[in-house]
Protein backbone atom coordinates (compact mmCIF):
# COMPACT_ATOMS: atom_id res chain seq x y z
CA UNK A 1 0.00 0.00 0.00
CA UNK A 2 1.92 2.99 -1.27
CA UNK A 3 0.49 6.35 -2.32
CA UNK A 4 0.36 7.22 -6.02
CA UNK A 5 2.54 10.05 -7.34
CA UNK A 6 1.74 13.65 -6.52
CA UNK A 7 3.51 17.00 -6.38
CA UNK A 8 3.99 18.43 -2.92
CA UNK A 9 3.70 22.12 -2.12
CA UNK A 10 4.82 23.40 1.26
CA UNK A 11 2.71 26.54 1.58
CA UNK A 12 4.21 29.61 3.20
CA UNK A 13 1.14 31.86 2.93
CA UNK A 14 -2.61 31.54 2.71
CA UNK A 15 -2.46 33.07 -0.75
CA UNK A 16 -0.25 30.20 -1.92
CA UNK A 17 -2.85 27.73 -0.72
CA UNK A 18 -5.80 29.42 -2.36
CA UNK A 19 -3.93 30.22 -5.59
CA UNK A 20 -2.83 26.62 -5.97
CA UNK A 21 -6.38 25.43 -5.30
CA UNK A 22 -7.73 27.89 -7.87
CA UNK A 23 -5.17 26.77 -10.44
CA UNK A 24 -5.50 23.02 -9.90
CA UNK A 25 -9.18 22.73 -9.01
CA UNK A 26 -10.23 19.26 -7.98
CA UNK A 27 -6.75 17.86 -8.62
CA UNK A 28 -5.30 19.50 -5.51
CA UNK A 29 -5.90 18.53 -1.91
CA UNK A 30 -4.88 20.30 1.26
CA UNK A 31 -2.98 18.09 3.69
CA UNK A 32 -2.67 18.96 7.37
CA UNK A 33 -1.97 16.20 9.92
CA UNK A 34 -2.44 13.50 7.29
CA UNK A 35 -4.04 11.01 9.66
CA UNK A 36 -6.95 10.45 7.31
CA UNK A 37 -5.59 11.59 3.98
CA UNK A 38 -2.37 9.53 4.03
CA UNK A 39 -4.17 6.19 4.50
CA UNK A 40 -6.62 7.24 1.77
CA UNK A 41 -3.64 7.90 -0.50
CA UNK A 42 -2.06 4.58 0.43
CA UNK A 43 -5.30 2.75 -0.31
CA UNK A 44 -5.59 4.87 -3.45
CA UNK A 45 -9.03 6.09 -2.47
CA UNK A 46 -7.69 9.59 -3.15
CA UNK A 47 -5.51 10.43 -6.17
CA UNK A 48 -4.72 14.13 -6.06
CA UNK A 49 -2.12 15.51 -8.45
CA UNK A 50 -0.94 18.05 -5.90
CA UNK A 51 -0.86 18.07 -2.11
CA UNK A 52 -0.67 21.43 -0.35
CA UNK A 53 0.82 21.17 3.14
CA UNK A 54 -0.59 23.90 5.38
CA UNK A 55 1.11 22.95 8.65
CA UNK A 56 3.72 25.70 8.25
CA UNK A 57 1.14 28.51 8.35
CA UNK A 58 1.20 30.06 11.81
CA UNK A 59 -1.99 32.05 11.09
CA UNK A 60 -3.83 28.72 10.86
CA UNK A 61 -2.35 27.36 14.09
CA UNK A 62 -4.37 29.57 16.43
CA UNK A 63 -7.03 28.71 19.00
CA UNK A 64 -9.04 31.85 19.79
CA UNK A 65 -11.92 32.49 22.15
CA UNK A 66 -14.09 34.86 20.06
CA UNK A 67 -17.54 36.22 20.85
CA UNK A 68 -19.06 33.52 18.62
CA UNK A 69 -17.19 30.76 20.35
CA UNK A 70 -13.94 28.87 20.18
CA UNK A 71 -12.29 29.32 16.80
CA UNK A 72 -9.83 26.59 15.86
CA UNK A 73 -7.53 27.05 12.86
CA UNK A 74 -6.83 24.40 10.24
CA UNK A 75 -3.32 23.65 11.50
CA UNK A 76 -4.33 23.01 15.12
CA UNK A 77 -3.66 19.45 16.11
CA UNK A 78 -6.22 17.52 18.14
CA UNK A 79 -3.71 16.99 20.97
CA UNK A 80 -3.00 20.73 21.09
CA UNK A 81 -6.67 21.59 21.51
CA UNK A 82 -7.11 18.86 24.12
CA UNK A 83 -4.17 20.30 26.08
CA UNK A 84 -5.58 23.85 25.99
CA UNK A 85 -5.76 24.89 29.67
CA UNK A 86 -9.20 26.53 29.39
CA UNK A 87 -10.88 23.97 27.16
CA UNK A 88 -13.09 22.42 29.84
CA UNK A 89 -14.40 25.87 30.76
CA UNK A 90 -14.76 27.27 27.25
CA UNK A 91 -16.41 24.21 25.78
CA UNK A 92 -16.84 21.15 28.02
CA UNK A 93 -18.32 19.07 25.20
CA UNK A 94 -15.04 19.29 23.26
CA UNK A 95 -13.09 18.36 26.36
CA UNK A 96 -15.33 15.33 26.83
CA UNK A 97 -15.27 14.16 23.21
CA UNK A 98 -11.64 14.76 22.16
CA UNK A 99 -10.19 11.83 24.14
CA UNK A 100 -12.42 9.58 21.99
CA UNK A 101 -10.91 10.84 18.73
CA UNK A 102 -8.49 8.18 17.49
CA UNK A 103 -5.60 7.38 19.82
CA UNK A 104 -3.09 9.62 21.58
CA UNK A 105 -0.60 8.65 18.88
CA UNK A 106 -2.88 9.90 16.07
CA UNK A 107 -4.16 12.95 17.98
CA UNK A 108 -0.55 14.14 18.17
CA UNK A 109 -0.62 14.66 14.39
CA UNK A 110 -4.26 14.79 13.33
CA UNK A 111 -5.97 18.17 13.15
CA UNK A 112 -9.41 19.22 14.35
CA UNK A 113 -10.35 20.72 10.99
CA UNK A 114 -9.00 17.72 9.07
CA UNK A 115 -11.46 15.44 10.80
CA UNK A 116 -14.29 17.86 10.04
CA UNK A 117 -13.25 18.29 6.40
CA UNK A 118 -13.17 14.51 5.96
CA UNK A 119 -16.76 14.21 7.28
CA UNK A 120 -16.77 10.58 8.31
CA UNK A 121 -20.34 9.95 9.57
CA UNK A 122 -19.08 8.20 12.69
CA UNK A 123 -16.30 10.65 13.60
CA UNK A 124 -16.58 12.53 16.88
CA UNK A 125 -15.58 16.07 15.90
CA UNK A 126 -18.21 16.57 13.17
CA UNK A 127 -20.77 15.31 15.69
CA UNK A 128 -19.66 17.81 18.32
CA UNK A 129 -19.74 20.63 15.79
CA UNK A 130 -23.31 19.76 14.80
CA UNK A 131 -24.40 19.33 18.43
CA UNK A 132 -23.10 22.80 19.29
CA UNK A 133 -24.41 24.41 16.13
CA UNK A 134 -20.95 25.61 15.10
CA UNK A 135 -19.60 26.99 11.85
CA UNK A 136 -17.07 25.93 9.24
CA UNK A 137 -14.93 28.68 7.68
CA UNK A 138 -14.10 28.04 4.04
CA UNK A 139 -11.46 30.02 2.21
CA UNK A 140 -10.77 30.42 -1.48
CA UNK A 141 -9.01 32.96 -3.62
CA UNK A 142 -10.09 36.46 -2.53
CA UNK A 143 -13.05 35.10 -0.58
CA UNK A 144 -14.08 33.56 2.69
CA UNK A 145 -17.44 32.22 3.73
CA UNK A 146 -18.82 30.52 6.79
CA UNK A 147 -21.25 27.63 6.64
CA UNK A 148 -23.40 26.39 9.53
CA UNK A 149 -22.35 22.90 10.63
CA UNK A 150 -25.66 21.33 9.69
CA UNK A 151 -25.44 22.76 6.17
CA UNK A 152 -21.77 21.73 5.79
CA UNK A 153 -22.20 17.97 6.16
CA UNK A 154 -24.10 16.71 3.13
CA UNK A 155 -23.63 12.97 3.39
CA UNK A 156 -21.07 10.20 3.55
CA UNK A 157 -17.71 12.03 3.38
CA UNK A 158 -19.35 14.74 1.36
CA UNK A 159 -19.52 18.39 2.35
CA UNK A 160 -20.46 21.85 1.09
CA UNK A 161 -16.78 22.61 0.37
CA UNK A 162 -16.16 23.43 -3.30
CA UNK A 163 -13.05 22.12 -5.08
CA UNK A 164 -11.30 25.47 -4.94
CA UNK A 165 -12.00 25.96 -1.23
CA UNK A 166 -10.43 24.58 1.90
CA UNK A 167 -11.46 24.43 5.53
CA UNK A 168 -9.45 27.25 7.08
CA UNK A 169 -11.03 26.98 10.52
CA UNK A 170 -14.08 26.03 12.54
CA UNK A 171 -15.92 27.75 15.37
CA UNK A 172 -17.45 25.73 18.19
CA UNK A 173 -20.00 27.82 20.05
CA UNK A 174 -18.88 28.63 23.57
CA UNK A 175 -20.57 27.23 26.65
CA UNK A 176 -23.18 29.48 28.29
CA UNK A 177 -24.14 29.53 31.96
CA UNK A 178 -27.04 27.17 32.58
CA UNK A 179 -26.00 24.69 29.91
CA UNK A 180 -25.04 21.07 30.49
CA UNK A 181 -23.09 18.84 28.10
CA UNK A 182 -22.36 15.16 27.77
CA UNK A 183 -20.73 12.84 25.25
CA UNK A 184 -21.00 9.06 25.05
CA UNK A 185 -19.84 6.56 22.50
CA UNK A 186 -20.31 2.87 21.82
CA UNK A 187 -17.62 1.16 19.76
CA UNK A 188 -15.78 -2.13 19.61
CA UNK A 189 -12.57 -0.77 21.10
CA UNK A 190 -11.56 2.58 22.53
CA UNK A 191 -10.18 4.68 19.68
CA UNK A 192 -12.15 2.93 16.95
CA UNK A 193 -14.74 4.84 15.02
CA UNK A 194 -18.05 4.83 16.87
CA UNK A 195 -20.84 2.40 16.07
CA UNK A 196 -23.05 5.06 17.63
CA UNK A 197 -22.03 8.26 19.43
CA UNK A 198 -24.24 10.79 21.17
CA UNK A 199 -23.64 14.38 22.22
CA UNK A 200 -26.19 16.25 24.32
CA UNK A 201 -26.56 19.97 25.00
CA UNK A 202 -29.24 20.96 27.51
CA UNK A 203 -30.34 24.15 29.21
CA UNK A 204 -33.28 25.26 31.33
CA UNK A 205 -35.73 25.06 28.41
CA UNK A 206 -34.47 22.68 25.77
CA UNK A 207 -32.70 19.43 25.08
CA UNK A 208 -30.57 18.91 22.00
CA UNK A 209 -29.18 15.52 21.02
CA UNK A 210 -26.82 14.86 18.13
CA UNK A 211 -26.15 11.33 16.91
CA UNK A 212 -23.23 10.05 14.86
CA UNK A 213 -22.56 6.67 13.27
CA UNK A 214 -26.16 5.97 12.29
CA UNK A 215 -27.19 8.24 9.41
CA UNK A 216 -24.79 9.25 6.60
CA UNK A 217 -23.83 12.37 8.59
CA UNK A 218 -24.20 13.61 12.17
CA UNK A 219 -27.82 14.61 12.81
CA UNK A 220 -29.27 16.66 15.68
CA UNK A 221 -32.74 17.22 17.12
CA UNK A 222 -33.87 19.82 19.62
CA UNK A 223 -36.88 19.37 21.88
CA UNK A 224 -38.41 21.33 24.67
CA UNK A 225 -37.39 19.65 27.90
CA UNK A 226 -39.19 16.32 27.85
CA UNK A 227 -39.18 13.58 30.46
CA UNK A 228 -40.40 10.05 30.96
CA UNK A 229 -42.34 8.45 28.15
CA UNK A 230 -42.52 11.70 26.16
CA UNK A 231 -38.71 11.68 25.97
CA UNK A 232 -38.68 7.94 25.17
CA UNK A 233 -41.14 8.50 22.33
CA UNK A 234 -39.14 11.41 20.98
CA UNK A 235 -35.95 9.34 21.04
CA UNK A 236 -37.72 6.46 19.36
CA UNK A 237 -38.98 8.70 16.55
CA UNK A 238 -35.51 10.17 16.21
CA UNK A 239 -33.94 6.70 16.05
CA UNK A 240 -36.28 5.63 13.23
CA UNK A 241 -35.84 8.88 11.32
CA UNK A 242 -32.09 8.24 10.95
CA UNK A 243 -32.57 5.44 8.46
CA UNK A 244 -30.03 3.12 10.11
CA UNK A 245 -28.43 0.42 7.94
CA UNK A 246 -27.04 -3.01 8.71
CA UNK A 247 -23.32 -3.31 8.15
CA UNK A 248 -20.31 -5.36 9.20
CA UNK A 249 -20.13 -3.71 12.59
CA UNK A 250 -23.73 -3.56 13.79
CA UNK A 251 -27.32 -4.13 12.72
CA UNK A 252 -29.74 -1.29 12.06
CA UNK A 253 -31.75 -2.51 15.03
CA UNK A 254 -28.79 -2.31 17.40
CA UNK A 255 -28.07 1.20 16.17
CA UNK A 256 -31.67 2.31 16.78
CA UNK A 257 -31.53 0.79 20.21
CA UNK A 258 -28.28 2.63 20.91
CA UNK A 259 -29.90 5.92 19.90
CA UNK A 260 -32.68 5.25 22.43
CA UNK A 261 -30.54 3.98 25.31
CA UNK A 262 -27.27 5.84 24.81
CA UNK A 263 -29.25 8.95 23.86
CA UNK A 264 -31.27 8.83 27.08
CA UNK A 265 -28.13 8.22 29.16
CA UNK A 266 -26.30 11.09 27.46
CA UNK A 267 -29.20 13.49 28.01
CA UNK A 268 -29.48 12.44 31.66
CA UNK A 269 -25.76 13.03 32.16
CA UNK A 270 -25.92 16.45 30.49
CA UNK A 271 -28.79 17.44 32.76
CA UNK A 272 -26.79 16.42 35.82
CA UNK A 273 -23.90 18.54 34.56
CA UNK A 274 -25.90 21.75 34.17
CA UNK A 275 -24.24 24.66 35.88
CA UNK B 1 6.75 28.70 -3.84
CA UNK B 2 8.63 25.46 -3.32
CA UNK B 3 6.95 22.73 -5.28
CA UNK B 4 8.40 19.25 -5.01
CA UNK B 5 7.63 17.44 -8.23
CA UNK B 6 6.22 13.94 -8.15
CA UNK B 7 8.78 12.30 -10.40
CA UNK B 8 11.95 13.50 -8.69
CA UNK B 9 13.66 12.87 -5.40
CA UNK B 10 14.06 15.83 -3.10
CA UNK B 11 16.42 16.51 -0.22
CA UNK B 12 14.94 16.12 3.25
CA UNK B 13 17.02 17.31 6.20
CA UNK B 14 16.05 16.39 9.72
CA UNK B 15 17.45 15.18 13.02
CA UNK B 16 17.41 11.44 13.57
CA UNK B 17 18.26 10.19 17.05
CA UNK B 18 20.35 13.27 17.70
CA UNK B 19 22.26 13.28 14.40
CA UNK B 20 21.67 15.59 11.46
CA UNK B 21 20.58 13.55 8.44
CA UNK B 22 19.94 14.55 4.85
CA UNK B 23 18.48 12.04 2.42
CA UNK B 24 16.33 12.07 -0.68
CA UNK B 25 12.67 11.19 -1.04
CA UNK B 26 9.93 11.38 -3.64
CA UNK B 27 6.86 13.24 -2.35
CA UNK B 28 4.89 10.01 -2.17
CA UNK B 29 7.40 8.16 0.02
CA UNK B 30 6.09 7.24 3.47
CA UNK B 31 8.31 7.94 6.44
CA UNK B 32 8.37 4.22 7.28
CA UNK B 33 9.94 3.34 3.93
CA UNK B 34 12.18 6.39 4.05
CA UNK B 35 13.63 5.38 7.42
CA UNK B 36 13.97 1.70 6.56
CA UNK B 37 14.99 1.72 2.91
CA UNK B 38 16.62 5.07 2.28
CA UNK B 39 18.18 6.02 5.61
CA UNK B 40 18.70 2.36 6.57
CA UNK B 41 17.40 2.34 10.15
CA UNK B 42 15.26 -0.77 10.32
CA UNK B 43 14.19 -0.86 13.97
CA UNK B 44 10.86 0.75 13.06
CA UNK B 45 8.47 -1.96 11.91
CA UNK B 46 5.69 -1.80 9.34
CA UNK B 47 2.47 -3.69 9.95
CA UNK B 48 -0.80 -2.44 8.54
CA UNK B 49 0.49 0.65 6.71
CA UNK B 50 -2.73 2.53 7.40
CA UNK B 51 -2.48 3.73 10.95
CA UNK B 52 -4.25 0.96 12.80
CA UNK B 53 -1.63 -1.33 14.37
CA UNK B 54 0.92 1.06 15.87
CA UNK B 55 3.96 -1.03 14.88
CA UNK B 56 5.53 1.96 13.08
CA UNK B 57 5.18 4.40 15.97
CA UNK B 58 8.15 6.75 16.38
CA UNK B 59 8.56 10.14 18.04
CA UNK B 60 8.33 13.32 15.98
CA UNK B 61 9.36 16.43 17.91
CA UNK B 62 9.02 14.41 21.10
CA UNK B 63 5.51 13.11 20.49
CA UNK B 64 4.57 9.56 19.45
CA UNK B 65 3.26 9.42 15.90
CA UNK B 66 2.61 6.88 13.16
CA UNK B 67 5.47 6.85 10.66
CA UNK B 68 3.19 5.15 8.11
CA UNK B 69 0.82 8.14 8.22
CA UNK B 70 3.61 10.63 7.65
CA UNK B 71 5.11 11.69 4.33
CA UNK B 72 8.89 11.70 4.38
CA UNK B 73 9.04 15.17 2.81
CA UNK B 74 6.89 16.57 5.63
CA UNK B 75 9.53 15.93 8.32
CA UNK B 76 11.90 18.55 6.95
CA UNK B 77 13.47 20.20 10.00
CA UNK B 78 11.80 17.86 12.50
CA UNK B 79 13.39 15.96 15.36
CA UNK B 80 12.75 12.24 14.83
CA UNK B 81 13.49 9.51 17.36
CA UNK B 82 13.28 5.82 16.64
CA UNK B 83 13.77 2.73 18.80
CA UNK B 84 17.49 2.79 18.02
CA UNK B 85 17.77 5.82 20.33
CA UNK B 86 16.45 4.14 23.48
CA UNK B 87 19.47 2.26 24.80
CA UNK B 88 22.04 4.55 26.44
CA UNK B 89 24.55 5.37 23.75
CA UNK B 90 27.89 5.46 25.52
CA UNK B 91 27.21 2.59 27.90
CA UNK B 92 28.65 -0.87 27.39
CA UNK B 93 27.15 -2.88 24.52
CA UNK B 94 23.96 -4.73 25.38
CA UNK B 95 22.92 -2.22 28.01
CA UNK B 96 19.20 -1.40 27.74
CA UNK B 97 17.06 1.49 28.90
CA UNK B 98 14.99 1.12 32.05
CA UNK B 99 11.85 0.53 29.99
CA UNK B 100 13.50 -1.96 27.64
CA UNK B 101 15.02 -3.83 30.58
CA UNK B 102 11.58 -4.01 32.24
CA UNK B 103 10.15 -5.43 28.99
CA UNK B 104 12.85 -8.11 29.03
CA UNK B 105 12.25 -8.98 32.69
CA UNK B 106 8.48 -9.25 32.27
CA UNK B 107 8.55 -11.10 28.93
CA UNK B 108 6.60 -8.18 27.46
CA UNK B 109 7.51 -9.28 23.95
CA UNK B 110 7.39 -12.55 22.11
CA UNK B 111 7.79 -12.12 18.37
CA UNK B 112 8.76 -8.47 18.89
CA UNK B 113 6.93 -7.16 15.86
CA UNK B 114 4.88 -4.64 17.84
CA UNK B 115 7.61 -3.85 20.34
CA UNK B 116 9.51 -0.99 18.71
CA UNK B 117 6.31 1.01 18.30
CA UNK B 118 5.07 0.28 21.80
CA UNK B 119 8.43 1.25 23.32
CA UNK B 120 8.43 4.60 21.52
CA UNK B 121 4.90 5.36 22.72
CA UNK B 122 5.58 4.33 26.30
CA UNK B 123 8.92 6.13 26.38
CA UNK B 124 7.10 9.43 25.79
CA UNK B 125 4.24 8.40 28.06
CA UNK B 126 6.55 7.73 31.02
CA UNK B 127 8.40 10.98 30.40
CA UNK B 128 5.10 12.87 30.83
CA UNK B 129 3.48 10.60 33.46
CA UNK B 130 5.74 9.72 36.33
CA UNK B 131 3.12 7.83 38.29
CA UNK B 132 0.60 6.35 35.85
CA UNK B 133 -2.30 4.09 36.83
CA UNK B 134 -2.88 0.77 35.11
CA UNK B 135 -5.96 2.26 33.42
CA UNK B 136 -3.89 5.11 31.96
CA UNK B 137 -1.28 2.69 30.63
CA UNK B 138 -3.99 0.54 29.05
CA UNK B 139 -5.68 3.55 27.47
CA UNK B 140 -2.36 4.65 25.99
CA UNK B 141 -1.72 1.12 24.73
CA UNK B 142 -5.07 1.14 22.93
CA UNK B 143 -3.18 2.70 20.02
CA UNK B 144 -1.17 -0.51 19.59
CA UNK B 145 -1.95 -4.06 18.60
CA UNK B 146 0.06 -6.98 19.97
CA UNK B 147 -0.97 -10.41 18.77
CA UNK B 148 1.34 -12.35 21.09
CA UNK B 149 1.43 -11.20 24.68
CA UNK B 150 -2.16 -10.40 25.61
CA UNK B 151 -0.84 -7.05 26.94
CA UNK B 152 -0.66 -8.15 30.60
CA UNK B 153 3.15 -8.35 30.70
CA UNK B 154 3.42 -5.07 28.76
CA UNK B 155 1.32 -3.28 31.37
CA UNK B 156 3.31 -4.88 34.20
CA UNK B 157 6.61 -3.90 32.61
CA UNK B 158 5.45 -0.31 32.13
CA UNK B 159 4.31 0.08 35.72
CA UNK B 160 7.55 -1.50 36.90
CA UNK B 161 9.63 0.84 34.75
CA UNK B 162 7.65 3.84 36.06
CA UNK B 163 8.44 2.77 39.62
CA UNK B 164 12.11 2.36 38.86
CA UNK B 165 12.31 5.74 37.14
CA UNK B 166 10.66 7.41 40.11
CA UNK B 167 13.24 5.78 42.35
CA UNK B 168 15.97 7.58 40.47
CA UNK B 169 16.57 5.38 37.45
CA UNK B 170 17.79 7.37 34.48
CA UNK B 171 17.09 7.30 30.78
CA UNK B 172 13.59 6.01 30.19
S1 LIG C 1 2.18 0.22 10.19
FE1 LIG C 1 1.76 2.20 10.87
S2 LIG C 1 0.11 1.88 12.21
FE2 LIG C 1 0.36 -0.09 11.33
S1 LIG D 1 5.15 -9.49 20.65
FE1 LIG D 1 4.34 -10.33 18.84
S2 LIG D 1 2.91 -8.81 18.24
FE2 LIG D 1 3.52 -8.11 20.15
Amino acid sequence: MKPPRFDYVRAHSLAEVTHTLAAEGGDARVIAGGQTLVPMLSMRLARPKVLIDIMGLSELARIEATENGLRVGAAVRQATLLAHPDLARLQPLLAAALPWVGHAQTRNRGTVCGSIAHADPSAELPLVLVALGGEVHLAKRWRQRSVAAEAFFLGLMSTARADDEFVAGVTFSAARAGQGFAFREFGRRHGDFAITACAAVVDERSTRLAVGGVADRPVARTWENLDGTALEDALNDFAYSLDARDDLHASARLRRDLVRKLGAATIAEARRCRV
Amino acid sequence: MPRLTSDARHKVSFTLNGHAVTAEAEPRLLLTDFLRHVVGVTGTHVGCEHGVCGACTIQIDGQPARACLTLAVSIEGADVRTVEALAPRDAEPGRLSVLQEAFRRHHALQCGFCTAGILMSLDAFLRDNRDPSEAEVREYLSGHLCRCTGYVPIVAATLDAARELRDGGFNV
